[in-house]
């Protein structure tokens, strides 16, 4: 009894632990799900899985499905989110205990029973137990916005390094508050429309309605939501990371605040969607990404400078090369801000390049090929962020030596390699006809599939070290039962 | 030499990848028995419409049991050009369109009266082929459906023949009949019932040109050179009303200039085979996965 009191107490009352059953429950449903479309579908995998597992997929309820699949995997990835805040951010232990608590009672329940609904039957109990879940991670959320609050004194910052107010208020405090709010106000524009359309199961793709005049507000109000959420989750991320590798001095001075802006005014950008303010609304949102964009480049510049320095303290005029190992001597540390890089070639300058460029190219190509480049948008932005959460796990569960150079590299490697092909995919109309293309898709597809492949065998590996490693006495669990990142943050 | 061997495999990978695709590959000749020229009886009535059944009514109208066939397209461009219907310009066949009202909506692009590409000549997949004076189908695509035509171009054929393009309510009534189903056949989908992406029909090679057209109501239940096909029509007896080619739609809406496409094509995955699922694009793209099929009032 001992045995499965320790287990569980770790897994579920310390940081790493709960971090590490998130990603456990996320890695499953990928495993999963992941057969049931793409290469896996083409080689009749996923009729094995259906048929295997009792799915019961019904034609015209795969759009609903889908929203259902993609909630359960974000519901985790902001619990995973909101550990790191409660572990890296100073806040009373009662709310530290009653934030883990609903978040992860909620994202379980959305997750299990928001998944057995869609793919296993309709059963409105499991529907009501999935919106109680959401419901939880959205108390959740105003506890933590409560916890957090920036303008508490005891939370004030008296250190000059970072970027305070003159009274002393932390900037950064502030800017992850403001992330929460906008967070859990942003949800509200998916909640409201989710539970009109959800009603009835007249539940629809966003990327299905574009070219379509006169959209209505809850069809706007869905697809702001959308957009914001996957922005909101990458700001918090990259405030979560700026934090763990102890960003400060004039560049997280002038990045802060740059920050709060940014997220305020694309929030005000999306929320704009919905009123008659919406034909501006882009410009509001381009205006609010730019300083949001720009901190996190200041991170960037940042962390590149302290690896550089840090890693070529020992000598007295190092040169590019030496520079530049030092740059990349350890990916975990290199990686996140990397992947940050990387995501403006995979997702941000091509919104923009479609964006600028709609009328003249991508709108003379059918929707379909416009749906592609959007899906194939999401699904990269989403996944950089997974890589960059999984860079910062192996640094918090103490890779050292070949293992940290070779998990950290996998992941760079393989997740850009495939990053790269989706890029590559979404943009192939640009260069290649439809009657032509076969052999270069074949390539690409390889490559995507290698690149995700891969990055699922890691993960595997990873998960099932940590599972073996549960059942020995003094794994490496016990040592992480008891240690918060806190005290990881980089001095 | 460790190092050696992944670049030159990824080398050779990438060379076998970037190889020019024969388009005009050798394709199995097949013949079956569905008559292009047959019309199939639409009762007036209602039927449920989009994915989410919503009950509506159409007139009575007839369609055409398959997609026009580039054999047919051949013949009519003969006789449009000989009438002075059609002209070839600049390696374009175009005719004359009387244009759409324009309401200046954001994105929306002017349609104006005036002459219209109906299909390129020198598009490398064009399988309609032009000496001067007159117009062939290529060998073993006779009776496949007619591709790489505009919306223009399918409007100009049925216009000529009196006939009109359905609209998507027509379309999908054609499609689905009265009562809820996904598939013109029924709930399910499989290799034998349509050409889809990665189908393994006998037409498709995953690995060179990739998916290519089947000839029209190729999926009737026989079984051709092995590949054993399901009789797949709708319920008032379409072929092809998924998969093998999207279908060109006659709606024009207000406040856009696209043009509706159903049906799903010989390049999508099995979602977009599903009656109610739309596609669109200008009305002078065309594509090799592209086709329509007319309807008449009469």
């Amino acid at each position: 009894m001992q045995f499965i009191k320790d287990r569980f107490n770790y897994l579920f009352n310390s940081t790493k632990g709960l971090i590490l059953v998130a990603i456990a429950m996320i890695a499953v449903v990928a495993a999963v799900w992941g057969t049931l479309s793409g290469p896996m579908a083409e080689m009749g995998v996923s009729k094995v899985v259906i048929k295997l597992l009792g799915m019961d997929i019904v034609q015209a309820e795969r759009e609903g499905r889908i929203v259902i699949l993609y909630h359960s995997i974000a519901m985790a990835v902001i619990a995973i989110e909101t550990y790191m805040i409660t572990g890296l951010f100073k806040m009373k232990a009662m709310y530290k205990t009653f934030i883990n608590g609903l978040i992860t009672f909620g994202y379980i329940l959305a997750m299990i029973f928001g998944l057995l609904f869609a793919y296993f039957g309709h059963s409105w109990i499991f529907h009501g137990l999935y919106i109680f879940g959401l419901s939880l991670i959205f108390m959740a959320g105003i506890l933590l916005v409560i916890a957090i609050w920036p303008w508490n004194k005891e939370y004030y910052q008296p250190d000059k390094d970072y970027a305070r107010s003159k009274s002393g208020v932390d900037i950064e405090r502030v800017a992850v508050w403001a992330t929460a709010v906008t967070t859990l106000i942003s949800s509200l524009f998916g909640a409201i429309p989710g539970s009109y359309f959800g009603n009835g199961f007249t539940v629809f793709l966003a990327e299905n309605t574009i070219r379509y005049p006169g959209k209505s507000v809850l069809q706007y109000s869905v697809i702001g939501h959308l957009h914001i959420m996957l922005a909101l989750i990458a700001i918090m991320l990259t405030l979560i990371i700026g934090r763990w590798l102890n960003f400060k001095g004039i560049l997280h001075k002038i990045a802060m605040p740059l920050m709060i802006l940014g997220t305020i005014v694309l929030n005000l950008g999306v929320w704009g969607v919905v009123t008659p303010l919406q034909p501006t609304a882009h410009t509001i949102i381009y205006v609010g990404a730019t300083p949001a964009m720009f901190a996190a480049l200041l991170l960037l510049i940042w962390s590149w400078n302290k690896l550089i320095k840090d890693g070529t303290a020992h000598l007295k005029k190092p040169n590019f090369f030496q520079k530049l190992a030092a740059l990349v001597r350890d990916p975990l540390k290199f990686g996140p801000t990397w992947q940050m890089l990387f995501m403006n070639f995979t997702t941000s300058f091509l919104g923009i390049f479609m964006a600028i460029r709609l009328d003249e190219i991508f709108r003379v190509w059918p929707a379909r090929e416009e749906r592609i480049e959007l899906t194939g948008h999401w699904h990269a932005l989403s996944a950089i962020i997974a890589t960059i959460i999984l860079l910062y796990y192996g640094d918090m569960i103490g890779l050292k030596g070949k293992v940290r150079q070779l998990y950290g590299w996998s992941i760079l490697i393989f997740s850009d390699i495939a990053l790269a092909s989706v890029t590559v995919f979404e943009m192939k109309r640009l260069f290649i006809t439809e009657a032509e293309q076969q052999p270069l898709v074949n390539f690409l597809m390889y490559a995507m599939d290698i690149g995700l492949g891969a990055l699922l065998v890691i993960l595997g590996a990873l998960m099932v070290w940590r599972l073996t490693d549960l059942f020995k006495k003094n794994g490496r669990w016990t040592e992480e039962a008891n240690h918060d990142i806190s005290q990881e943050v980089n001095e | 030499m460790k190092r050696i061997i992944p670049t030159l495999f990824l080398l050779t990978f990438l060379l076998v990848s970037c190889a020019p695709v024969d388009l005009n590959a050798p394709l199995p000749t097949v013949v079956t028995d569905v008559d292009p020229d047959s019309w199939a009886q639409i009762p007036a009535g209602e039927f449920y419409f989009g994915q989410f059944d919503e009950v509506v009514t159409t007139d009575a109208y007839e369609i055409m049991i398959t997609n026009v066939t580039t054999a047919q397209y051949a013949a009519f461009l003969n006789n449009a050009l000989a009438d002075g219907y059609v002209k070839v310009e600049d390696n374009k066949v175009v005719g004359y369109y009387p244009g759409d009202e324009f309401h200046g909506y954001k994105h929306e692009e002017r349609i104006d009266a005036g002459d219209w590409m109906f299909l390129p000549l020198d598009d490398p997949s064009q399988r309609i082929k032009f000496d001067g004076t007159t117009f062939t189908a290529q060998a073993g695509y006779e009776n496949h459906p007619m591709t790489s035509v505009t919306w223009f171009g399918g409007w100009g054929y049925c216009e000529y023949y009196d006939y009109r393009m359905p609209t998507e309510m027509e379309w999908e009534k054609a499609a689905r009949g009265d009562d809820n189903r996904p598939f013109p056949w029924g709930d399910e989908i499989g290799h034998g019932n349509a050409n889809y992406y990665a189908s393994r029909d006998p037409f498709e090679d995953m690995s060179s040109y990739g998916s290519r057209t089947s000839p029209v109501g190729f999926y009737n239940g026989k079984t051709y050179d092995g590949f054993e096909t399901i009789d797949s029509p709708s319920p008032y007896g379409l072929y092809d009303m998924a998969g093998n080619v999207w279908q060109w739609t006659g709606d024009v809406y207000e406040k856009m200039h696209y043009r509706f496409m159903r049906g799903g094509s010989k390049d999508t995955y099995e979602m977009d085979l599903r009656v109610w699922v739309r596609n669109n694009a200008t009305p002078t793209y065309f594509s090799p996965g592209v086709g329509f099929r007319c309807v008449s009032d009469n």
